[in-house]
């Protein structure tokens, strides 16, 4: 690998996780070893929480109901708008309740292997046995979860698993689960334990004597930048696809805030990790500003197909069933349509990239109903999928219980993110980083319905129990603004805002946001090679030198200014894309969402290399000009063995 | 951990804050309205004797002055339900009035471009055609019952102010007019109320609909067929 | 501050989809611009050309700022995050009916209405949610924080993290749980306050009446939610609710007006049993 893009530093390991007793005693034992703060102390302890979806709302909640003094902010108008409210599908548990073989070891494995043996054993091994509780929080909290007609909760199983352990509420799961943590939250800021900063984007991260001490946050409305002091920060921001500028984020989600934090000293795992979801609804125009998910449900009773013929452009309805390819049935006869994303994702573009694609340009496959509506009946898939086929015919303006549906992999998740230890600590002490702005439980690939299961973990349970021990030594010495450290980074975020609106070249934010995402989706997407990362790699910094000559941002500063704040989103996009092509390109296999070219199997599936890459690869930023550092943090596997995955 | 409540003293007027509460005003109107609706039920019933001539609608009018008599003096119980149905009156237009105000405060600044999407001309019209038929009762009690502004003036009987009034298209149309206004004031009452007093649900909502629309259309039509019928000649 | 220039025109000519271009819709829209709470505010007029019937509202906005802040003014500022009909951010006033309802034919969010809703030539009125429980921030931009206050005040079942029974310890009806389920799809866009003649937002606080109150989870605090609840929304300044249906008409998630009659059947026996709102 040349040495101009990267160099290499120390290796890095989490040293939180107790490694002396069995994987299954190990949380209680952190929780055990972990020091705690008592009642008293805790009032006296100020933690922010950056963003309120349901990592950031259920922890915010949480640690306000233990008695810290919680900061929280968010840059909606309320805290139940957090992207998680549009996760449809469901959230995994190991309950067990059908009685057909899950357990904590089994969601624990599926997890693993779904990731493609590319995360931490005890973290997930963790996430599974807190599992549990999630359900029996929400539940408690009034969650309207799916029931059977005995009055018990139902089940459904989801891609990558061959148990039903999906708890799910409709088609409108996350939306459920958020309100649930959204009015525990709700219910501290009226008992005044949360302090609400509404419309707030949090743009530095203030670093004193090596400790996370506050950030440097932007009033939306207002346009005021100021600073807020705590004894910890915890970010809970999200994922990073709107680096693809057309993904299934919300058109707000963005990484300033992780990235912000990035360049303060925290590191950043495994940028190249990024989930393609197979159902998407496909692009129609250049317009267009956003891309809309379906979800992975559907595969339960959808079948997909693409016509046996190349350029076939006929009714869909018209094409008999001896001319259609099953394809997914046909390479995976055990899981068929349920395999995990990633794989259902580059087999639709393998087709595609064939001719055989359906639909505008030819990128979209085919999801049928036709057999499920015969076995089913109407009424049935409407009490299923209903919400989702209006959404499908409100978006397209065609009727999926006529037609089939046509759908197409779009970005919908990011697996890498900030490194953060066992007790969700980043490499900056006092900044705990949780949900998906994390880089910890998924791999490289996330199984479906495990989002909301990890950022309710992290949210009600890991980071409350883990952060007493970082903050038993608190409260740390007080601070303000006259301290050089908050004074240089007040004044860095004020000159970036200056700076972006007085350009005055002749392109928007959009424009750039735009062509970075195209780029990204070309040479970064689904499939990656050395030859497509290098070109990437030459052109970021020409968009990058030209967004900094050529951005136009009308409109002031002390003001709600949208396509101001776009623009520093947008630049710290372009930033990270540099190091998620770097990263993609040192990762020279394949595997779970990033699938390099030059490392599949002869009949094109991911070839994974453990031999040199089982490793988290942790980037630390180094300033302006000299390439980033590469800390490797070896992956051990105890309990689950290294195999290549197959769902065949 | 223990449940923080913040109590700010010297704010505590819970009961004045339960009764002027925006659901408290509409309960007073439902019920208000229900007793309006019985006395109107017991009116309709009894204009239909004007059919039986005019010694029994005359006599029927009588009656109602003397009931209870000799036990309690004359007009008592006339006395009594006119005195409750003020009362509903007042408490009608008190509630009416208020959530009216609070509606303008609500929102002070109108929309440029409005447009009703499930509003029936029945609801939009409740707050004016209620000042309607307000304005309609007091010149009816004015016509009919004290002959104020009959024709035939106060000293004539029932029966008699009652045909020379409708025997005046004008009149008719004014009392047309308003009983029209009042029967689609009470079809959206109807189901308003059974709102506000928490008895409707998905189920009943056609049921109710319904109910309020032959209602209404029943007691109107009752009412309306006194002054079509003499107008037209078949009472006179 | 930069001014607004008014009659803008514009062509959006960036399609490079040959196919597209020609088929673009013309359109003059009428959007409410204030620069922030103190000012008045008014209708500005600006035409645009070449929208594609398959754009979505919002994105057909999008061109109009992209336009605007290229030609130095100030775009229009509105709320909107996950454009799939699911976060509750957007809500504008669409010729007359909250999230263009009466154009939609059907229950919508402003950024699932599209474009083929309209014709060629079509004048589009947009304003902002009016009412004094929403201040405009800017153009169409309101704050709805009003919403939040009203949960705040009893919109949640006290459960603590970590003192939850088992799951499957509490059963909940099917009937029941569906309907609570119902309810609770309720995104908090504040549509009903808007569509109300009388800016009530009953329709809003009778879903989570209805919600937590139809689960057996939400029984403890039934009365007591029920009463402070109605009396945080009085104290926000929205209006009365007569009972119309604006609300539930304008509904992206349908919302029926059952719950408002069964928040009303709650409040009358909560008064009764004596149950009082916190002041």
């Amino acid at each position: 690998m040349p040495l101009d893009l990267f160099t290499v530093g120390d290796p890095i390991a989490d040293t939180k996780a107790p490694m002396d007793v069995p994987i299954g005693e190990r949380w209680s034992t952190r929780r055990f070893r972990a020091r705690l703060v008592n009642p008293a102390n805790r009032r006296k302890l100020t933690v922010i929480v950056v963003g309120t979806g349901l990592a950031g709302g259920s922890a915010a909640a949480t640690l306000g109901e233990a008695g810290y003094k919680v900061k929280n902010f968010w840059f909606h108008d309320s805290p139940r708008r957090a992207h998680s409210v549009a996760a449809q599908g469901g959230i995994n548990a190991a309950k067990n309740y059908r009685n057909d073989g899950d357990s904590v070891h089994r969601l624990f494995y599926d997890t693993v292997k779904g990731g493609d043996f590319r995360s931490r054993e005890n973290n997930v091994h963790r996430l599974a046995e807190v599992s549990v509780n999630i359900i029996d929080q929400c539940v408690a909290q009034g969650v309207p979860f799916a029931r059977e007609y005995g009055g018990l909760l139902d089940n459904r199983s989801f891609g990558g698993a061959q148990v039903s352990r999906t708890f799910y509420a409709r088609g409108q799961t996350g939306q459920q689960l958020l309100y649930g943590a959204y009015q525990a939250l709700e219910r501290q800021m009226a008992a005044g334990t949360v302090e609400q900063f509404a419309r707030h984007e949090m743009l530095d991260l203030i670093v004193i004597d090596g400790r996370a001490r506050g950030i440097v946050a932007r009033n939306l409305i207002t346009g005021e930048v100021s600073t807020h002091f705590a004894d910890a920060v915890v970010l809970a921001t999200g994922g990073y696809s709107n680096v693809f500028y057309l993904s299934t984020n919300a058109k707000g989600s963005n990484a300033t805030a992780i990235w912000r934090a990035h360049k303060r000293g925290a590191y950043f795992a495994n940028p190249c990790y990024t989930q393609i979801h197979p159902t998407c609804i496909p692009v129609k125009g250049d317009y267009q500003s956003k891309l809309t998910l379906m979800s992975e449900s559907l595969r339960n009773d959808g079948r997909v197909w693409v016509p046996k013929e190349r350029g076939d452009t006929r009714d869909p309805r018209e094409i008999p069933e001896d001319e259609r390819d099953y394809y997914l049935e046909r390479i995976y006869p055990a899981f068929g349509n349920l395999v995990p994303r990633d794989i259902a994702s580059r087999q639709a573009k393998n087709v595609c990239d064939e001719g055989r694609g359906v639909g505008p340009g030819g990128l979209g496959v085919y999801l049928d109903f036709g057999d499920a509506m015969q076995r089913l009946g109407r009424p049935a898939i409407e009490a299923k999928y209903g919400n989702l086929f209006d959404m499908y015919a409100q978006i397209t303006g065609e009727d999926p219980y006529e037609t089939p549906m046509r759908i197409y992999p779009a970005v919908h998740y990011t697996m890498g993110g900030l490194w953060v230890d066992y007790d969700l600590q980043s490499t900056i002490p006092g900044m705990f980083v949780i949900g998906e702005a994390n880089f910890s439980d998924h791999g490289a690939n996330r199984l479906g319905a495990s989002a909301l299961m990890q950022g309710l973990a992290d949210g009600y349970f890991v980071l409350p129990n883990t952060m007493n021990d970082y903050l038993a030594d608190g409260p740390f010495e007080k601070v303000d603004d006259s301290h050089p450290a908050v004074a240089e980074a007040l004044q860095e975020v004020q000159g970036r805002v200056q700076k972006l609106l007085s350009i005055n070249g002749n392109r928007t934010p959009a424009s750039f946001h735009r062509e970075l995402g195209r780029l990204m989706w070309d040479l970064c997407g689904m499939e990656r090679s050395e030859e497509s990362l290098r070109k990437a790699l030459d052109r970021i910094p020409e968009i990058r030198q030209e967004f900094w000559t050529n951005l136009k941002v009308s409109g002031d500063q002390d003001t709600i200014n949208p396509t101001l704040e776009h623009a520093g989103r947008v630049a710290d996009f372009i930033e990270l894309a540099e190091l998620m092509c770097v990263d993609a390109l040192h990762r020279a296999e394949s595997c779970g969402g990033h699938f390099r070219a030059e490392s599949q199997t002869p009949e094109g599936e991911a070839l994974r290399d453990d031999e040199n890459f089982a490793y988290v690869a942790a980037w630390e930023w180094t300033p302006e000009g000299a390439p980033p550092v590469l800390h490797h943090e070896v992956l051990e596997y105890e309990y689950v063995h290294l195999a290549q995955r197959s769902y065949k | 951990m223990a449940v923080v409540t913040v109590t700010q003293p010297g704010q505590r007027r819970t009961p004045k804050a339960a009764k002027t509460s925006s659901v408290f005003k509409k309960v007073v109107m439902a019920v208000s309205g229900i007793i309006m609706v019985l006395y109107l039920i017991a009116h309709m019933i009894g204009n239909l004797k004007v059919f039986a001539g005019r010694e029994s609608f005359n006599g029927y009018s009588e009656w109602i002055r003397t009931i209870g008599e000799p036990a309690v003096p004359a007009q008592t119980t006339l006395t009594i339900i006119r005195i409750v149905l003020l009362a509903a009156v007042i408490a009608h237009f008190w509630a009416a009035v208020s959530l009216w105000r609070q509606a303008k405060r609500a929102r002070p600044n109108g929309y440029v471009t409005k447009k009703p999407v499930a509003q029936s001309y029945a609801s939009r019209t409740m707050r004016w055609g209620g000042v309607i038929v307000g304005l309609f009762i007091v010149y009816h009690i004015l016509d009919l019952t004290m002959g104020v502004a009959n024709p035939e003036g106060p000293a004539s009987t029932p029966y008699d102010r009652l045909v020379a009034g409708f025997s005046n298209p004008l009149i008719t149309a004014v009392y047309v007019i308003a009983l029209v206004l009042l029967g689609m004031h009470l079809r959206h009452g109807i189901w308003s109320a059974t709102q506000t007093l928490g008895q409707s649900n998905k189920r009943r909502e056609k049921t109710v609909n319904l109910f309020a629309l032959v209602f209404s259309v029943v007691l109107i039509g009752g009412f309306l067929l006194v002054p079509f019928s003499v107008l037209f000649g078949l009472v006179g | 501050m930069t001014a607004t220039r008014e009659g803008a025109s514009f062509a959006s000519g960036t399609a490079t989809d040959p196919a597209m271009a020609p088929h673009g819709m013309t359109l003059t829209l009428r959007i409410w611009r204030q620069r922030g709470p103190a000012d008045k505010g008014r209708m500005v007029t600006y035409q645009l050309e070449d929208i594609s019937p398959d754009m979505s509202f919002l994105e057909m906005l999008d061109v109009l700022n992209e336009k605007l802040i290229l030609a130095g003014d100030d775009p229009v500022v509105f709320d909107h995050d996950c454009r799939e009909g699911i976060c509750g951010s957007c809500g504008l006033m669409i010729n007359g009916t909250a999230h263009g309802r009466g154009t939609s034919g059907g229950p919508t969010t402003t950024c699932q209405l599209h474009m083929r809703k309209f014709k060629d030539g079509d004048t589009i009125d947009i304003e902002p949610w009016r009412a004094s429980a929403f201040p405009v921030i800017k153009d169409l931009s309101v704050d709805r924080s009003a919403l939040d206050r009203i949960i705040q005040s009893g919109g949640y079942i006290s459960a603590p993290t970590g003192t939850a029974p088992e799951a499957h310890s509490i059963l909940v009806p099917k009937k029941d749980s569906d309907a609570a389920f119902d309810a609770a799809t309720c995104i908090g866009c504040g549509a009903c306050v808007a569509a109300c003649p009388n800016a009530s937002s009953m329709l809003f606080t009778a879903a989570k009446v209805s919600h937590l109150g139809l689960v057996p989870q939400g029984q403890p605090e039934r009365n007591d939610r029920v009463v402070n609840m109605v009396a945080q929304q009085d104290r926000e300044g929205f209006g009365g609710c007569t009972n119309i249906g604006e609300c539930s008409a304008a509904c992206p998630k349908g919302i029926s007006m059952e719950n408002i009659s069964r928040l009303n059947h709650d409040l009358l026996g909560a008064l009764r049993a004596g149950a009082r709102p916190k002041s």
